[in-house]
């Protein structure tokens, strides 16, 4: 009997736990239209997107120079070097772009995010913003969400355009693959709406899946020091897992059955 | 209440970013043909188009100056038909004797269309410049190229196996 009391209550606890973020969801995205509020999101940008860009551009740069160096060691074989061009920016703008960026933002972002809102609640920042009548979700978790969301495709787009010049410095200035064909073959491969807009599709739905889920952690940790712990560290295990899957649903919409 | 520092910060960011857009697509992506814009339209009609795809490329000894929009089979010949778009930069210059061969960039490339410019008579010449046929709309007795024309003078794509059919085929007769 013990055993369906657990089930029983485990299964309500998690339905119950969709609707709230659906909830805070929903009153974060309808926050927005209130003008007032684009300052506190202009600051939550330096914090969520400026101080992530280190990070973003380094780890870019260095995906670039491994693809190009791995790269080119297959391709030299067939002759085919001149095709190491396309075979960095396809993979970075199609995957390595967006679901690099998504990862390291989650970690990077997003756990602090979740502590940062865990500890206000602890500390009973939250409660004390109520009973000034201000609401939270709409003082709080709004700017932060819609941070997020605009600068994570932003973050991608500087991580493919940085990963594609890091090969070009191996490929083309140390590996010695000709310049024009490194930019030509790729101009002919790469489509704009095909490949550059998927990766920024892409990138905005993890976006919204990294936020949501670390400002939902965040907002619904159990107020102890402890609990903001797990909070956190749920919030890096839980996005992670969800991008690398939607990654692949995403993908098979895009460019496997046509 | 925000920083000028925060300001400039982020400033910063969204033209990087802005920047990093930039760069995929003037750098990276191709937009359209070399040029984009205005294109007239040919089709062509093969025995057998291997594996040409749409967005392949037409070239004239090398230079792009057009894709293939579209493949499809006409309906009543069953043989493929294709269709080309040129750019409009190459309006009335290649005349209407050119032939087109669906060739192989490299080894392992992808296959491309190759047109071969034809020649033009020199009482054609006369013609355009005296009846002024390729001024104005129906183009019929136009020597060039125009908008909507066929061309016939085609040579299908090389299939390996129609190759070693044959290669046994000739030997089989020695």
């Amino acid at each position: 009997m013990s055993f369906l009391h657990d089930l029983g209550r485990s299964t309500l606890q998690k339905v119950s736990s969709v609707g709230a973020s659906s909830i805070m969801l929903f009153g974060a995205l309808f926050a927005f239209p209130k003008w007032k509020n684009i300052k506190l999101t202009i600051e939550q940008m330096y914090v969520v997107g400026v101080q992530s860009l280190l990070i973003i551009m380094v780890s870019g740069l260095f995906i670039g120079m491994v693809m190009a160096l791995q790269g080119y060691t297959i391709l030299v074989n067939y002759g085919a070097e001149g095709s190491l061009g396309p075979m960095v920016a396809l993979s970075i703008l199609r995957e390595l772009g967006p679901v690099v960026t998504a990862l390291l933002f989650a970690g990077r972002a997003g756990s602090a995010l979740t502590a940062e809102i865990g500890l206000m609640k602890a500390t009973e920042q939250l409660s004390s913003l109520e009973m000034m009548a201000v609401d939270p979700l709409r003082r709080v978790i709004s700017p932060r969400f819609w941070a997020g969301v605009i600068s994570m495709p932003m973050l991608a787009l500087i991580f493919s355009a940085v990963g594609i010049l890091g090969g070009h410095v191996v490929g083309v200035d140390w590996l010695g693959v000709d310049s024009g064909s490194y930019w030509s073959i790729m101009q002919s491969t790469v489509e704009w709406n095909k490949d550059v807009v998927n990766g920024v599709i892409k990138s905005i739905v993890f976006a919204l899946v990294v936020v949501w889920i670390a400002l939902y952690k965040g907002y619904s940790c159990i107020p102890t020091s402890e609990g903001i712990s797990k909070a956190t560290t749920q919030t890096v295990v839980f996005s992670s897992l969800s991008i690398l899957g939607l990654d692949f649903v995403l993908t098979a919409l895009m460019f496997g059955i046509s | 209440m925000i920083s000028k520092r925060t300001e400039l910060w982020v400033g910063i960011f969204v033209a990087l970013a802005i920047g990093a857009a930039l760069l995929l697509a003037l750098r990276v992506a191709n937009q359209g043909m070399a040029g984009g814009g205005e294109t007239y339209k040919l089709t062509a009609r093969f025995d057998n188009i291997g594996g040409l795809k749409p967005r392949s490329s037409v070239k004239v000894g090398g230079v792009v100056v057009g894709r293939v929009s579209r493949i499809y089979l006409n309906e009543q010949d069953l043989v493929p038909m294709v269709e080309l778009e040129i750019s409009s930069e190459y309006e009335q210059t290649f005349p209407d004797t050119s032939s087109l061969s669906i060739l192989t960039s490299g080894l392992l490339g992808e296959q491309f269309i190759g047109l071969q410019p034809g020649f033009i008579f020199p009482e054609d010449l006369e013609m355009i410049e005296e009846d002024g046929v390729c001024q104005s709309a129906p183009y019929e007795n136009c020597p060039y190229l125009t908008e909507g024309e066929e061309i016939f003078d085609t040579k299908s794509a090389l299939v390996l196996e129609d190759l070693i059919g044959q290669f046994l085929f000739n030997q089989g007769s020695d």
